[in-house]
């Protein structure tokens, strides 16, 4: 073992035995045990690991050890200072998390509190279906275009063929604007040659005139027939409109066209169906239908199972569309003999209805906050 | 045009089994709208039987006459014995024949018909009324009373053809064949690829010199007139029962046989046609233009004045028919009448036929001239079928000879303008270009045959088309036949492979930004109506001169109140929100995008263009002229609370404040400053309106108003007080927009903040004071923000403190405390120059 040394110092010696050294470590370790609070601990934690506490003292008498004896003594030191260090740690994190658990409890509110602080805002249903039919067409590399309201008569009827005594031209359907005679009295009659456009086609002619073909364009917007407002009819309402003109279009364009729309709109497995019919400003012309999105048909013949969406018709009517009649390309400038074209209008409002159970046109035109705030931002 | 399907299979060897809803599937395919297949005599169920009258005992005792009756009805009750009936009806006698609903049988309207007690008899069936089987009106109003001829007995709902099917078809513009049972029989049979009976392939006398003489003055909008005379018809003959039961189920009301046969001609051939009484005529029958101002009285007993452009029928006197729309009132075939002393039977007895053709465009303009629509103008409108002429007078013909002994004389007059029949040229894949499906030649030839064409040529088609199809006359119509007939069904489905698209524009964008930031800020969009009326401006408290009051005004408003368009999207939205706040929404934030129309004065009139040509942009430049100012607005309106009061603590009121907010976040979302100043400016109060500015091209541009609405516009309009809004074009907003925003550089050294506190005049605006410490404070200056605005005795009367904070700091070094300062001091010294602003506490 080792030899006696000279400056042996029994007191210091005393400090560093193997059985004094266990004794404070345990005193350490039962302060910390009892330790009730984060400050208990921390008085604990002076009392036992500061520079006064006994293990160390113990730690500083090591240096005056022997140099056998101090690799010992210091191992059983340190030994004993990292038990007492891990396990202080380990109760502060104890007491911390207690601490913690408790105050975030006193912390705690009620959830499920109320908070319409601003109330939400909303765009019109209107608005946003219109937006995403024309999104559906911009993503296929349409463009959006537009027109006024108030239109000439030119632009609304004559470019599209409707031959003077059409009778979607007359007084029943058609709000007329009045003219300024040149001493500046009013006219009367229609003799301003300005309407309200009855439709959205204008923006057709107005777009082949702008444009060189090939030109694909989407136009939704606002149009106006002199119809009373009731639960189906409104005075103002709204369509989007579709144009294409390009070389060698044709029907089965128009049909896959349309098949893409109410697929984009309403579900991959959608189908629409055209029915021949007569529009001035197509031909041939069609009226299209799309498959009843609720009921897939299967309402049809059995009474069990009637659909209100589609009345049990397996199909809804969604408008009209066809070739573009080679007439209207003439009046607006595009050879026939080169360029062919096909387009589709249908109403918004109709869509709407159908898509969303609104059963009374009126709910959208009298802009109630309770119809219009549900749906939100977009549709 | 309705089309009882009894009647259909006349023409067309329909299968049995075939159903109204087969046929209007079929007929749908190749483009007839039939919207309805009504069921005629549903829930109608026998026994209904022929009766005979043999007694009339009239009870007298109760409150109306009622009668008891006995009835021969053979052995179809079992006995043989005469019916008892009680029956309130008086319209017939003894020996007539009648119609008797037996016990057992169900009327429609599940009307079940047992004996019973009433009136104080046993009554054992039902005598009955038109009404009663469900057969609509047939000019009596009162019991059947049958021709003597039918046996007693026999099922009456055979003889009545009480069950059928009727198809109704809406006709669009272009088929007016169609609006006839041989022009819808032609497409059924086509449909079903059976032959068709044509019902005007009839031997008809060819025209001679001593028919009833006609002169046309008008070839152009005559060019066929067939006239035919029938003498001695018994005015007593009525129309027989199928004849009167078909003009029931194609919805026209049966009158005397002299009409009921021309209404019944016209249904089945397409053919209008007027019977007129000989012996009210006098001389030639004419076609002319009419005199203006020329008088007539139509048979409805209307007194017109005529247009130099309305086609008129004449006699040596006068007008006698508004040719191709309505007959004369003194030519109208009479009325039976029996003479009160001596019993003669008076009525008409000779008559003549009119078949003629008239130019589509001529009658359209009459009728519409004259609000007057009847079944002929309707057909002439849409184009009636000019070699179906002399049928139609033929076929009128026989049916008088036949129904009411008459005699046709031998005479037969047509003048006729010959026209060239009309022909297309197409190349035969013309079809298969359009459809993008190969038919091939023959199936285009064949089809184009179908429709009634002739056709020649190899590869390029020469197309005669028939004299009933007046719509073909392009390549493209001859397309849709064999399209249509081919079937749309059939059409494969193919996309087109459009450009690389661009997306929206900016102005696209724009307005769906502006929609989604107000919305974002709690407003709730309104899509009102344009229309509104002129004391609107005053109640919006408008000067005279106002710009806002020069309006489009409509020549047919819907409503006399609102005749004219808006100038500004205020009334409509302040309209919604009153609508809103009325039903129990108090705390109200609407906003609405859309065109006011804004007429300059100089408007010029819109010409009408040719359409054989593209027009010429100076031409288009005149019609854009004739158009008023129609710029794209946005505009918000605020009542009520802005933010509720609640758990979290109390709310506040929709202010002046939210209203320029709102114009200030839509300038934020077209990439503008937005300038904003004091303004007076109706509808708004006159202290808290603000007047919005941006700039376009380098010139500041008003751009809207926003603030508080005047008191006098909140009572006059019963608005919620306090109604706060703003109005912006947000047209201008995008002119004002400066393109791509360059991205701030972010400096990475500390902060050096530093308050003020400046107390200016009252009337000092804060955005004066704010531009001055900008500019003074130098480029050090990284932000500034007003925190408090404070008004009290301490700083004087008049005086308010406005406390900023400023943030310093500099892209390259860490600012020292005196380089803050000195910024801060530069500032200060600059609002003091020209705000007057004086450093509170200094």
């Amino acid at each position: 073992m080792s030899a006696p040394n000279k400056s042996y110092d029994p007191v210091q010696v005393d400090a560093l035995k193997p059985d004094e050294i266990e004794r404070v470590r345990d005193e350490a370790l039962a302060a910390f045990a009892a330790a009730q609070d984060l400050d208990a601990l921390a008085h604990a934690k002076v009392a036992h690991t500061g520079g006064t506490s006994p293990l160390a003292l113990a730690n500083r008498e090591i240096g005056a050890l022997p140099p056998q004896a101090k690799a010992e003594a210091g191992k059983r030191v340190g030994m004993a200072r990292g038990v007492v260090n891990k396990a202080l740690a380990a109760r502060q994190s104890e007491l911390e998390a207690e601490r913690d658990a408790r105050v975030l409890v006193e912390e705690a509110v009620d959830v499920t509190l109320p908070y319409d602080r601003v109330p939400a805002g909303a765009r019109h249903p209107l608005t946003t279906i219109m937006e995403r039919v024309a999104d559906v067409f911009v993503a296929m590399g349409y463009e959006v275009a537009e027109g006024p309201e108030v239109e000439a008569e030119w632009f609304n009827f004559d470019a599209l063929n409707f031959v003077p005594d059409h009778p979607a031209r007359q007084m029943q359907d058609t709000f007329f604007v009045q003219g300024t005679s040149p001493d500046g009295k009013a006219t009367t009659g229609d003799e301003s040659g300005v309407v309200l456009r009855t439709h959205t086609s204008p923006v057709q002619a107005r777009a082949l005139l702008d444009r060189e073909p090939p030109v694909y364009i989407v136009c939704p917007g606002r149009v106006y027939r002199t119809d009373e407002l009731d639960a189906t009819h409104t005075p103002v309402f709204h369509q989007i409109e579709l144009l294409a003109v390009d070389e060698g279009l044709t029907m089965a364009d128009l049909k896959g066209t349309l098949d893409h729309m109410v697929q984009a709109l309403f579900g991959p497995d959608m189908k629409t169906r055209l029915r021949p019919n007569y529009f001035p400003f197509t031909e041939p012309s069609a009226e299209m239908d799309m498959v009843c999105y609720v009921c897939r048909g299967a309402s049809v013949g059995d009474p069990d199972r009637p659909c209100r969406t589609c009345g049990s018709e397996g199909w809804i009517e969604l408008g009209g569309c066809g070739m573009v009649n080679p007439r209207v390309l003439t009046a607006c400038g595009v050879d026939p003999e080169k360029y062919s074209g096909f387009a589709f209008g249908f109403g918004i409002e109709r869509m709407l209805m159908f898509r969303h159970n609104v059963e009374d046109m009126r709910d959208m035109v009298e802009g109630d906050v309770r119809f219009t705030r549900p749906f939100g931002m977009e549709i | 045009m309705r089309v009882p399907l009894s009647w259909l299979r006349e023409y067309v060897d329909l299968p049995a089994t075939e159903t109204g809803r087969d046929v209007q599937a079929k007929l749908v395919d190749v483009g007839l709208e039939v919207e309805t297949v009504e069921t005629v005599g549903a829930g109608l169920t026998g026994p209904l039987v022929v009766g005979k009258v043999l007694t009339i005992e009239e009870l007298t005792e109760f409150k109306k006459p009622i009668r008891f009756c006995t009835v021969d009805v053979g052995q179809t009750n079992g006995t043989g014995e005469p019916q008892e009936i009680v029956c309130g009806a008086r319209n017939f006698a003894v020996g007539d024949k009648v119609v008797v609903a037996l016990p057992g049988a169900v009327l429609p309207g599940d009307f079940r018909i047992a004996e019973r007690k009433t009136y104080g008899k046993m009554s054992r069936g039902m005598i009955c009324s038109g009404d009663e089987l469900g057969m609509g009106d047939d000019g009596t109003g009162g019991i059947i009373v049958l021709p003597p001829e039918h046996e007693i007995g026999i099922d009456a709902t055979k003889l009545l053809e009480l069950h059928d099917e009727v198809l109704d078809i809406a006709v669009t513009p272009d088929r007016g064949y169609c609006l006839s049972m041989r022009g819808v029989a032609r497409e059924t049979a086509t449909a079903y690829g059976l032959p068709l009976r044509d019902p005007a392939l009839l031997d008809v006398p060819a025209p001679n010199d001593y028919g009833y003489p006609v002169k046309i003055d008008e070839p152009i909008g005559c060019d066929r007139f067939t006239a035919r005379t029938v003498t001695g018809l018994d005015p007593e003959a009525r129309s027989p029962i199928w004849l009167r039961r078909r003009l029931q189920k194609a919805g026209m009301r049966p009158i005397s046989l002299a009409v009921d046969v021309t209404n019944y001609v016209m249904l089945e051939l397409g053919q209008p046609l007027h019977a007129y009484d000989r012996s009210r005529i006098e001389g030639t029958i004419g076609v002319r233009r009419a005199e203006p101002g020329e008088k007539f009285t139509t048979l409805d007993g209307t007194k017109r004045v005529l247009d130099a452009e309305d086609l008129v029928i004449t006699d040596d006197r006068g007008p006698i028919g508004l040719a191709g729309v309505m007959g004369g009132a003194h030519t109208e075939i009479a009325d039976v009448e029996t003479h009160p002393e001596t019993g003669e039977v008076q009525g008409t007895t000779d008559v003549i036929i009119e078949a003629a053709h008239f130019d589509q465009l001529s009658i359209a303009r009459t009728a519409r001239r004259h609000k007057l629509s009847s079944e002929a103008s309707k057909r002439f409108e849409r184009g009636v079928d000019p070699e179906a002429a002399s049928a139609a007078a033929q076929r009128t013909v026989d049916l008088l000879v036949l129904l009411a002994g008459g005699s046709a004389e031998a005479g037969v007059t047509e003048v006729i303008t010959p026209s060239a029949p009309r022909t297309v040229r197409i190349p035969a894949d013309h079809p298969d270009k359009v459809a993008g499906v190969a038919y091939g030649r023959e199936t285009v030839v064949r089809r184009l045959q179908e429709v009634g064409c002739d056709v020649y040529g190899q590869d390029d088609l020469t197309v005669t088309v028939p004299s009933w199809r007046p719509d073909l006359t392009d390549p493209n119509d001859l397309a849709e036949e064999v399209i249509r007939l081919e079937g749309y069904e059939n059409l494969p489905s193919t996309l087109p492979k459009p450009p690389a698209g661009r997306g929206l524009t900016d102005r696209q964008r724009l307005h769906r930004r502006v929609g989604r930031a107000l919305a974002a800020a709690g407003y709730v969009e309104a899509l009102n109506y344009p229309f509104i009326g002129e004391p609107v401006f005053d109640q919006l408290g408008l000067d005279a001169d106002d710009a806002r009051r020069n309006t489009v005004k409509l020549v047919n408003p819907l409503s006399d109140e609102e005749p004219a368009l808006r100038t500004t999207l205020l009334p409509g939205l302040l309209g919604a929100l009153r609508r809103n706040d009325g039903r129990g929404s108090h705390d109200l934030a609407l906003f609405e995008t859309g065109l006011v129309f804004r007429p300059t004065g100089e408007e010029t009139k819109a010409v009408r263009l040719p359409v054989d040509r593209r027009p010429t942009d100076e031409e288009i430049a005149s019609l854009n002229a004739a158009l008023p100012r129609q710029p794209l607005r946005a505009a918000v309106v605020l009542a009520g609370a802005r933010e509720q009061s609640g758990w979290w603590g109390k709310g506040y009121p929709a202010t002046w404040a939210d209203a320029i907010e709102a114009a200030r976040s839509l300038a934020a979302e077209a990439g503008v400053e937005l300038t904003v100043r004091a303004d007076q400016h109706a509808p708004w109060h006159p202290g808290r309106c603000a007047a919005l500015y941006v700039t376009v091209d380098g010139q500041e541009t008003l751009v809207g108003h926003a603030g508080e609405l005047h008191p006098r516009v909140v009572k006059a309009l019963h608005l919620p007080e306090r109604t706060c809004a703003m109005e912006i074009e947000t047209d201008l907003l995008e002119q004002a927009s400066t393109g791509a925003l360059r991205a701030p550089r972010i400096s990475t050294f500390p902060v050096a903040t530093q308050d003020v506190a400046l107390i200016v005049d009252g009337d000092v605006p804060a955005a004066d004071v704010e531009r001055a410490l900008r500019d003074g404070a130098g480029e050090l200056l990284e932000s500034l923000r007003l925190f408090d605005v404070f008004t009290g005795e301490q700083l004087g009367e008049g005086k308010k403190s406005l406390a900023y904070a400023l943030r310093f700091r500099a892209t390259d070094r860490t600012l020292t405390v005196d380089e803050a300062s000195a910024a801060r001091d530069a500032a200060i010294a600059l609002a003091g120059e020209r705000t007057g602003a004086v450093l509170r506490g200094a």
